[in-house]
């Protein structure tokens, strides 16, 4: 650390006390990196090269002068990182000609999270994200540091984001990193792990059954690809039919005299293949994500960590879940499992929920949502269902434009099939309207909204009534004339709506949960 | 719905969205006028009708959105009401709102109105626009509603 901190003062840059560079092997991680993307150049230069003449020395010549390129791009971009841990706020400067330096104060953070893709994890390093709620690309990020670095990192942010160390946030300011170390020394992962407590794990077994129910045909479509973009290496022309032809002749023929039955076989093994593709795919890509999956509950918030060869390390304040949802699976609900995700400001991977079980039974759920100050809603819930008319008026707007297209094809189109098919439609949606009626619900209990969704896939989503922004009363034409309305609810980081409820019981919803917004103030909910 | 106690906004706010109408509508007269000079089809058959929908859009609408619109200032939430065909009826406790704007365009200023924003941190609806209301009743609204946001935020 003191060496960087001398090399950017011999650098000649403004470097005040705590200025820090990011660590030296991130020039091999973020060089190995970009040499992933030069792999397909490579491969087409020695492609290329096969064509001439005694041209064997240009692939290691081009080869050592993309890596040198690689290396001393990744150097440059290294030497302009810097990042500060200050007073109030954390900075990062970037940028190799165009300079961004960014400042986020503590208050803003909503989460520290620590990721280690396969390279960076063999050579120690992992990237940390701050995440603001800004989203995606807008967040801060330092790529890469040390992992005692980046644990002590998110230990010193949380610490000054929670004001819990006053005193150290000044020293930090004046007197540079020494104290900031000490202070994450008190509250590191030794201090830490004493209090912290399992909440919920996911071992092999588990990981297995919740893989075979990702299952996923992304495989084929990825084969497809593949075979469209790479067809130059294959033997023949995947696209000419004529060829196929050629190709199937001999074995196509005799395939052809043993008639339907070998054809049904043939269907059947090309079904089965489809089958096991679509459950490995799905196992191995959970086993590459959930691997060793934990949910901890530290006196900092939830700690999530999971991942085989990306190993990801997420925490979370519990003040910070502002909702949360119980999800399920089409199959996977017949055997009562559920996952359950915490809705916040900041964004997982690629969902902008966090999931925190993907695969559990409700009574695993119950403990994890009580512990983020949840309450699944008992058995003896005050359940509402929206208004008969919405219901009526939603399965009439789908069935009857089904049935006047099925009227019309029944008269102009001599085959029978398509005007049945969209009468089957039409009867189809009115039968799921009439499902949804029997199963929506919502409730308001005395801390939270609940809703319950969804037809095949039921969906429980529950929020804390405190946390909620502003409550909108929404009505369209048909709505108004049939006196029902939409509700909307302002939740930080995600969407929550009761839909087609009666004016009166909309209104007096909206009056009851602004009574419990308006009686908390907004600074003063719980940090 | 308690359309009572809704308070209307500044009459000037009918005359700005006339004038809003009369710009939009203009290159399509024009478009119409010109299509009459070319006269591809029997007179008139292009300019009434565009004229008529331009007379209805100008003369009409505005007044019927103005109608349609309200809000209600209660001591800890702002109540907004807009929509002609889709209603929307939006309260913001005052505790929620992160910051504020008053916004003026050219011709609002023109008329000396003026729009009122609350941010808020929810993600359906974070920010509540109210049009059309007189500059010197925005301003106060908003230092009535900043004296609610007790601690600043952003």
């Amino acid at each position: 650390m003191n060496d960087t901190a001398a090399e950017i003062e011999a650098a000649g840059e403004a470097a005040g006390p705590g200025w820090q560079r990011t660590h030296p092997l991130a020039i091999v991680a973020s060089g190995l990196r970009g040499l992933q993307q030069s792999i397909l150049p490579i491969v087409a230069v020695m492609f290329g090269s096969r064509s001439m003449d005694n041209a064997a020395w240009i692939v290691p010549l081009f080869a050592g002068g993309i890596i040198a390129i690689n290396l001393a791009v990744a150097w440059l971009t290294w030497r302009r990182v810097r990042y500060c841990v200050g007073a109030n706020d954390i900075r990062v400067e970037k940028g190799l000609i165009s300079r961004s330096a960014r400042a986020v104060p503590y208050e803003r953070i909503q989460d520290v999270s620590l990721e280690q893709k396969p390279i960076p994890r063999l050579l120690g390093l992992v990237e940390v994200r701050f995440e603001t709620g800004a989203g995606g690309k807008d967040e801060l990020q330092l790529a890469y540091v040390s992992k005692d670095e980046g644990e002590r990192l998110r230990d010193v942010v949380r610490d000054l984001r929670d004001g819990v160390a006053d005193g150290v946030a000044a020293g930090v300011a004046d007197g540079g990193q020494d104290i900031a170390t000490g202070a994450a020394g008190e509250a590191g992962p030794s201090g830490q792990s004493e209090r912290s407590k399992q909440l919920f794990a996911m071992g092999p077994r588990r990981l297995l059954l919740l893989g075979l129910f990702e299952f996923s045909l992304i495989a084929i479509a990825v084969l497809g690809g593949a075979a469209q973009q790479l067809d130059f290496l294959l033997p023949f022309n995947l696209w000419d039919v004529g060829e196929w032809q050629h190709l199937v002749s001999g074995p196509g023929a005799w395939l052809m005299r043993l008639g339907w039955a070998a054809q049904i076989v043939g269907m059947a093994i090309a079904i089965a293949v489809l089958g096991v593709v679509g459950l490995g795919t799905g196992v191995l890509r959970t086993f590459l994500r959930d691997w060793d999956f934990r949910l901890d509950q530290t006196p900092k918030g939830f700690r999530r960590r999971r991942g085989l060869l990306t190993k990801t390390d997420v925490v979370m304040p519990a003040h910070r879940v502002q909702a949360i949802t119980v999800g399920t699976g089409l199959l996977r609900r017949v055997w009562g499992w559920h996952s359950l995700s915490f809705v916040s400001l900041a964004q997982d991977a690629k969902s902008a929920n966090h999931v925190v079980a993907p695969l559990a039974q409700l009574e695993e759920i119950a403990p994890i949502a009580e512990a983020a100050h949840f309450t699944l809603p008992a058995a003896d819930a005050d359940w509402h269902r929206p208004s008969r008319k919405y219901r009526l008026d939603k399965a009439l707007m789908g069935a009857i434009p089904a049935a006047l297209a099925g009227s019309a094809a029944l008269v102009f189109i001599p085959s029978v099939l398509p005007g049945l098919a969209l009468f089957g439609l039409a009867g189809f949606i009115i039968a799921q309207q009439h499902f949804l009626w029997l199963h929506e619900r919502h409730a308001l209990d005395a801390r939270q909204i609940i809703s319950r969704r969804g037809w095949l896939v039921p969906r429980l989503q529950i929020a804390n009534r405190v946390k909620l922004h502003s409550v909108e009363i929404a009505q369209g034409p048909i709505s108004r004339r049939r006196g029902y309305a939409d509700l909307k609810f302002g939740l930080a980081g995600g969407s929550f709506a009761f839909h087609g409820l009666s004016i009166a019981e909309a209104q007096a919803m909206r009056a009851a949960v602004l009574d419990s917004i308006a009686s908390v103030d907004f600074s003063r909910l719980p940090r | 719905m308690p359309e009572d106690k809704l308070t209307q906004l500044d009459p000037a706010y009918v005359t700005v969205m006339r004038i809003q109408a009369v710009l939009t509508a203009i290159p399509f007269v024009i478009g119409a006028l010109v299509g009459e000079i070319g006269g591809m089809l029997m007179s008139g058959a292009f300019l009434v009708p565009v004229v008529l929908v331009a007379v209805f859009l100008i003369l009409m609408v505005p007044l019927r959105r103005f109608n349609a619109r309200g809000y209600d200032m209660a001591d800890d939430r702002l109540r907004v009401v807009r929509g002609l065909l889709f209603r929307s009826d939006t309260v913001v406790p005052f505790s929620r709102v992160q910051h504020i704007d008053v916004e003026q365009g050219p011709l609002e200023r023109a008329f000396g109105i003026a729009r009122l924003v609350l941010h808020t941190a929810g993600t359906h609806n974070a920010s509540v626009t109210l049009p059309g209301l007189a500059y010197d009743d925005a301003a106060a609204m908003r230092e009535a509603i900043r004296a609610h946001v007790k601690r600043e935020t952003m």
